[in-house]
């Protein structure tokens, strides 16, 4: 009898502390909008490059893929931007390739920046911001790192240095 | 700690007050003059008897009332902390700016200290959450004794009991028919009647003591509901903005929803159509009657990748209007602003001097062309565009936003008189020639606008437990508090007639009742012991 009663309560208290953990994990998670994770499969997309060229993600499978949100208006950017056309050189034979998608704008203005800073790399609009949602990002610039199994191996927001490109790419070298 | 058996036969908890069977007095420290407390009917609080493993101290630390009007106590206080400044998501600026700035060292504390954001914050929610696990527990911890004593109680009871009373009353003997009578009259009050050797038990309104803890499982259902929303994709809250003649994706809906702006309409008070309102919009100037945005709702057939080209499948037209969302799939879009922003420019190319035009440019700002062909060897190129132009830093001239709040153009302008082209750099009311005197210009001719029409995208599948919750709240509310559990007992002890009444609220009305089931008998009304004690004191 004594027994039971000790089991309900135990029983009891613990669904109740279930509950409880679960609501403060929910409410601690849920401003982190950012919908991939990493460790996750990295979301594939299809976008089209300013030369007209059709990159799928999924068809890069086997080589690391450094792929970077951007826009021409945003500071950052046009400070890394160089330090990663100048890396990508170095790494592309390697197996690295870049992916710079740019959010939503004209491509005059996307054309106009690309060859101003003279940017080999493949660059690409989202124009309906369809994979911006699909990767959850806010602020820009962001980058994602993916290995040659597709997988997210790092997420990145903010300015990169030269070295910290160079190192990026390093990690997904295959 | 063995159970408890009464003389009565009756084995009752240990930690009882009142036999649960014949209500005699268990509990040896309960003053013998005093009325009986018959709150829970003097049954046994597991909490307060056992008290052995951590478990057992935790729920009687959630047991005690006293602790659950502090949480409350506490919440409440803190609630109100949160309404001294706004919270963050109602300001505008950096909250570590914004306080201090605004409300000095007192709003750098409040900032310091995380009240910023109190209501999601760790503590807070922790709060919320011990006063549900104070609810479950300190329900638990009295319904069921209760029902086990209510559901174990015995017409004859004990003497001590009735004495004590509140409302008690002797009588030396009774007819026969007057029993009869007061018994039929009890019925016709629609009293539940038990009898035993000649002693009687009246009982209405049981019910309503279940009142409370019906309120309280609806107060526990409520706050699951709230719970409910952390639930990823239980509740959906996003801001959409749509520009006239664009679809967008529908945030949240797996990417399976699409939306299309055909038209976004404001409609204001006209002072001469409305005539009722001319007075008062005379006063007022421009008063908004409407809010309208006409969309497309699309559905995407098959599975596309983000970037794709998605197949779209119409479902419905709808005029979107403040209070008239569009719901589809558990959804709600809400007309909740709009803005207008500008979406073309046009240009003419001319002659500084001659003041002759060669025609017309009109750039669409979301995508503007590189070379625009005005014939006759007169064009203008694109060289530079900024759609939200401002100098940086270093003196060049660049964009701050994607969005064309500012627009800017460098033009290369070619013409057979100069056929390697000029440039001229045009901002609004702005023309800078970099490259000296040019012969030709590009003359600002008008802006076109379009519509952006602001909607809100809302889900709450946890409306419905919300709802739910609030139900039966309310029937715990009312049940428990326009019924009372009336009881009279009437028993022949030692050749008397003893009547004894308890009633859990509304004396007054009690009395009245017993007054009128005893009329036309020659049995008196039993005494209020409480007033009279009162009046002793008093008198």
């Amino acid at each position: 009898m004594k027994k039971r009663r000790l089991v309900m309560r135990t029983i009891i208290l613990l669904v109740l502390c279930a509950a409880v953990v679960y609501t403060l994990y929910a409410n601690f998670t849920k401003d982190n909008h950012q919908s991939v994770a990493v460790g996750s499969k990295a979301p594939d997309f299809v976008l089209t490059d300013l030369e007209g060229h059709k990159h799928r993600l999924s068809d890069y499978r086997g080589q690391g893929v450094f792929l970077n949100f951007w826009g021409t208006w945003c500071p950052p950017c046009k400070q890394e931007m160089p330090y990663i056309n100048n890396q990508y050189h170095q790494f592309r034979d390697k197996g690295v390739q870049v992916l710079a998608v740019d959010i939503q704008e004209s491509p005059l203005a996307v054309n106009e920046f690309a060859s101003r800073y003279h940017l080999d790399f493949p660059i690409m609009i989202d124009t309906n911001k369809e994979v911006m949602t699909a990767y959850g990002i806010d602020p820009l610039p962001a980058t994602f790192l993916i290995d040659k199994n597709g997988k997210v191996i790092k997420y990145y927001t903010g300015q990169l240095s030269e070295n910290l490109v160079r190192e990026f790419m390093e990690k997904i070298k295959p | 700690m063995n159970d408890v058996k009464c003389e009565c036969g009756h084995v009752n908890p240990h930690g009882t007050v009142l036999c649960e069977a014949c209500g005699k007095i268990l509990d040896e420290q309960a003053d013998k003059n005093q009325l009986l407390d018959m709150r829970y009917e003097g049954s046994a609080r597991r909490s307060q008897t056992y008290n052995k493993t951590i478990i057992d101290k935790i729920w009687n630390f959630f047991s005690s009332v006293k602790v659950g009007v502090w949480l409350i106590i506490i919440t409440l206080i803190a609630s109100a902390l949160g309404t001294i400044f706004p919270q963050k998501m109602y300001i505008d600026q950096p909250p570590e700016v914004y306080y201090q700035q605004e409300y000095g060292t007192l709003g750098k504390i409040y900032y310091q200290l995380g009240f910023d954001d109190l209501y999601s914050s760790w503590w807070y929610l922790l709060l919320i959450a011990m006063i549900g696990i104070s609810l479950v527990i300190c329900s638990l911890d009295r319904v069921i004794p209760l029902y086990k004593a209510l559901k174990a109680q015995k017409v004859t009871r004990h003497e001590g009991f009735l004495k004590r009373q509140r409302l008690f009353g002797v009588n030396s003997d009774a007819a026969d028919k007057d029993l009869t009578l007061v018994k039929e009259q009890l019925q016709r009050k629609r009293y539940h009647i038990r009898e035993e050797n000649g002693n009687l038990l009246a009982e209405k309104g049981r019910f309503s003591r279940w009142g409370p803890y019906i309120n309280h499982i609806g107060l526990i259902i409520f706050l699951i509901g709230t719970m409910m929303r952390f639930i990823p994709g239980m509740y959906v809250n996003e801001n959409l903005w749509v520009r006239e003649g664009e679809t967008a994706l529908v945030p949240e809906t797996g990417e399976k929803f699409y939306i299309h702006n055909n038209k976004f309409i404001l409609q204001t008070y006209d002072k001469n159509k409305d005539k009722t309102f001319a007075q008062a919009l005379s006063k007022a100037g421009e008063v908004a009657k409407n809010y309208q945005s006409n969309v497309v709702l699309y559905e995407q057939s098959g599975k596309s990748l983000p970037g794709e080209k998605p197949k779209l499948k119409k479902v419905m037209d709808y005029k979107i209007r403040v209070n008239h969302p569009l719901s589809f799939d558990g959804y709600s879009i809400y007309q909740a602003s709009f803005r207008s922003e500008l979406s073309a420019m046009t240009f003419s190319l001319m002659n500084k001097q001659t003041n002759q035009t060669y025609g017309d440019v009109k750039i669409d700002l979301y995508n503007p062309k590189e070379t625009y062909d005005l014939g006759k060897g007169y064009s203008v190129k694109i060289l530079n565009y900024f759609p939200d132009f401002e100098f940086a830093k270093n003196g060049e001239p660049s964009t701050k936003s994607r969005d064309p709040n500012n627009p800017a153009f460098i033009f290369r302008m070619y013409t057979p008189d100069k056929p390697k082209g000029e440039t001229s750099f045009v901002a609004i009311r702005q023309t800078i020639e970099p490259f000296g005197n040019n012969t030709y210009k590009m003359a600002f001719r008008g802006i076109d606008t379009k519509n952006v029409s602001g909607f809100v995208v809302r889900k709450d599948s946890s409306m419905w437990v919300i709802i739910l919750g609030g139900i039966i709240f309310m029937i715990g509310v009312v049940q428990g508090s326009y019924w009372q559990h009336r009881r009279i007992w009437i028993q022949r002890k030692s050749g008397q007639v003893w009547i004894a009444g308890h009633t859990n609220k509304n004396w007054y009305g009690f009395k009245r009742e017993i007054e009128t089931v005893l009329a036309g008998t020659k049995l008196t009304m039993p005494e209020d012991q409480l007033q009279a004690g009162k009046n002793k004191e008093e008198g």
